[in-house]
């Protein structure tokens, strides 16, 4: 276990090591102290380690990480793992605002809960959410899953594409062209899978799933009240 | 009993109302019939106060002009000096505005990239990511961070000579893009992880961040990725030039991206296209007071787009303080958009040459802005590139020309100084005086 103190260090060389380490390296274990909400901590990794970070962060922490399992034992601020291609962030704390957005692969998980604009454009990437998320979530999102134990707030899924939404909770209301949709037997294991990956208990026959109603993927003028 | 003639009651000849003109009445009557609004590509058509308003006084007993055949003029610039540890040199001070992969063939893509090369500046992706095709042929690519973040991802990131972080554009200030279904490919949709056909938006705002304050960490976010190698340019609409020229470069902006209505889209509605932004001209000088009054002028390197067609606007720009223009709609019909030789198949589009604009459709009898085979194989990347590459040497020595008549041996040596206006409206912009007096509207000092 290597540790580095952000305080004394600074961000600037803890990022240049992160990078430094390639596939093969043995330096595959890394906590980091002394965050103190610190912004862009761990952001672009691209190598198979994992950086246990002892605290809270500020925006970005974990942005497009490639490979990396990233701990925070703590909240995380706007922006978690936005544009993650691949591995996997998890949130001890709760996170702010725009949670995992456009992340193209990977796993984020979510012990307590999301912000607003949770998985927001997101292309591919999985959010498991132990407890609730805020307003406009999954707004615009493309493809990847969302997972949600507790309530959605307003708006879930509005503009969606093809991103599937799991909400085992209430949901305050639906965006534009987001409905609810059929649990089907592959949707129970999806879920299974990823509840499971996420270290939650919930029963994936609890949840309900949302979707895309496709009716504003073409414009159509009588469709213009939607917006 | 003589049948009595009346007197004739003369008639007036018919009058077109100046309000309801035949291009109004089309637009009402095509409104009318569809129940959308209409959608186009490139730039603002009205006429507009602009470059050719300006005129370069020359040398005179004062100021003694430099050899043009014999006396150098420099042209280079260096863009990002400021925090990048490789900021971009360039030969010549105009490079070649983003366009997108989607909006714009692989082809096109390709020649842009050879002309630009070929003449040693940089070109710029688009919102769709970056492709091999791209990235190939461009010695200096600069990576647009835009809203929708289609393709985003660190290698490319990392394979890029400067980032572009698009907060607007001056065809649709605090507007998105806009593909429409006919050019959503297999590659396009599979590139922005997309379905098929569908009607793509691209957001207006980026997903992950408001203001200048979040925009300064997303700036440190971007630079710790790509270890602060690369110039960070910030590229927004002509708006609100002062306040956002002076926000970016708190932000930490190295280079700011100014652009004018005039400046093209590949697609958005024509009411936002002719209503919203303000005139290239009328966008230079407030922010290049902005970078004056923080002492960043020459350091935070402004570029300068929307409506650029020659070497004389070129020098203007930079007389006004600009480090450098970027061109769009000037590239595309330097590779052949709009061309004559086309003319029939562009009356069969229900339009004619110089005036298409339908580029969301796809139909462009061109090959450049479009997405289907058979049209793309009539566009050769490599003359295409040798075009581009003869317009942007001409433009250059137009501008050496210019400078040269001024006096200047450098293009960055132009300045206010060296012009005037011919209208009232061009001189109160551009802060130079109306020709023939040392007066312009709104001059310190004076009661207008």
């Amino acid at each position: 276990m290597l540790e580095f103190d952000l305080q004394e260090n600074g961000l600037r060389k803890l990022n240049s090591a992160l990078h430094d380490q390639k596939d093969s390296t043995n330096q595959t274990a890394w906590e980091v102290i002394n965050p103190k909400g610190s912004h862009a901590i761990a952001v672009g990794i691209d190598a198979p380690i994992e950086v246990n970070i002892k605290g809270s962060t500020g925006y970005y922490c974990g942005g497009m990480n490639k490979q990396a399992t990233i701990n925070v034992k703590g909240s995380v601020g706007p922006g978690v793992a936005e544009n993650m291609m691949s591995g996997k962030v998890i949130i001890e704390g709760d996170a702010s605002q725009y949670a995992g957005a456009t992340g193209h692969g990977g796993l984020l998980v979510i012990k307590g809960n999301a912000s607003s604009r949770c998985g927001i454009s997101m292309k591919g990437i999985n959010i498991v959410v132990h407890g609730n998320i805020g307003h406009m979530s999954a707004f615009m999102a493309q493809s990847g899953n969302l997972v949600v134990c507790g309530d959605a707030g307003d708006a879930l899924g509005d503009s969606l594409y093809e991103a599937k939404l799991f909400v085992r909770g209430s949901v305050k209301s639906l965006g534009a062209d987001c409905e609810k949709k059929e649990m089907r037997p592959e949707h129970i294991e999806l879920l299974r899978q990823l509840l499971s990956e996420a270290d939650c208990d919930a029963k994936p026959e609890e949840f309900t799933r949302y979707g895309s109603a496709r009716t504003l993927y073409n414009f159509d003028i009588d469709n213009s009240d939607a917006y | 009993m003589n049948k009595i003639e009346k007197p004739a009651i003369p008639h007036t000849t018919p009058r077109y109302s100046a309000t309801f003109s035949n291009d109004v009445n089309s637009d009402i009557r095509r409104a009318a019939a569809t129940g959308i609004y209409d959608i186009r590509g490139g730039g603002a058509k009205r006429k507009l106060p602009n470059f050719d308003d300006l005129l370069f006084l020359g040398a005179s007993i004062s100021r003694y002009p430099l050899e043009g055949y014999r006396e150098k003029c420099e042209t280079s610039v260096t863009i990002g000096t400021r925090y990048a540890k490789n900021p971009i040199e360039l030969d010549i001070p105009i490079t070649i505005a983003g366009m997108s992969f989607g909006a714009l063939s692989g082809p096109a893509k390709e020649a842009l990239g050879r002309g630009a090369s070929a003449a040693g500046t940089s070109t710029t992706t688009g919102d769709g990511g970056m492709t091999p095709e791209e990235r190939g042929h461009s010695t200096k690519l600069v990576y647009q961070y835009l809203p929708s973040r289609y393709g985003m991802n660190p290698d490319d990131l990392r394979k890029a000579d400067a980032i572009e972080i698009v907060v607007g554009q001056g065809a649709k200030p605090g507007g998105g893009g806009m593909l429409l279904g006919q050019k959503i490919s297999d590659r396009v949709a599979e590139m922005r992880n997309l379905p098929k056909g569908i009607d793509q938006r691209s957001a207006c705002r980026h997903p992950d961040w408001t203001g200048p304050d979040d925009l300064e960490i997303k700036i440190l976010e971007l630079r710790e990725i790509t270890g602060w190698k690369v110039p960070i340019y910030v590229k927004v609409a002509g708006a609100r030039p002062y306040y956002d020229t002076t926000l970016a470069i708190k932000a930490g902006a190295d280079a700011i991206v100014l652009d004018g209505m005039q400046g093209g889209t590949a697609a958005t509605q024509d009411i936002f296209i002719e209503h919203v932004g303000q005139p290239t001209l009328a966008i230079v000088r407030p922010a290049v007071q902005a970078l004056q009054d923080l002492g960043m002028h020459r350091e935070v390197q402004l570029i300068l787009s929307g409506g650029i067609r020659n070497g004389a606007d070129v020098a203007k720009a930079m007389a006004l303080g600009a480090d450098a223009v970027a061109i769009g709609s000037a590239a595309l019909i330097a590779l052949g958009d709009n061309d004559p030789i086309h003319e029939e198949e562009y009356n069969k589009l229900g339009t004619t040459a110089g005036a298409y604009d339908d580029w969301h459709e796809g139909m462009d009898p061109a090959g450049i802005t479009t997405q289907d085979p058979d049209l793309m194989k009539r566009f050769d990347p490599k003359e295409g590139g040798r075009k581009l590459r003869n317009y942007l040497k001409v433009m250059t020595l137009e501008a050496q020309t210019i400078a040269r008549a001024c006096g200047k041996n450098h293009l960055h040596n132009l300045e206010p100084e060296d012009l005037v206006a011919v209208t009232m409206e061009a001189a109160a912009m551009a802060k130079v005086p109306l020709a023939g007096t040392t007066w312009y509207p709104g001059k310190p000092g004076t009661s207008y």
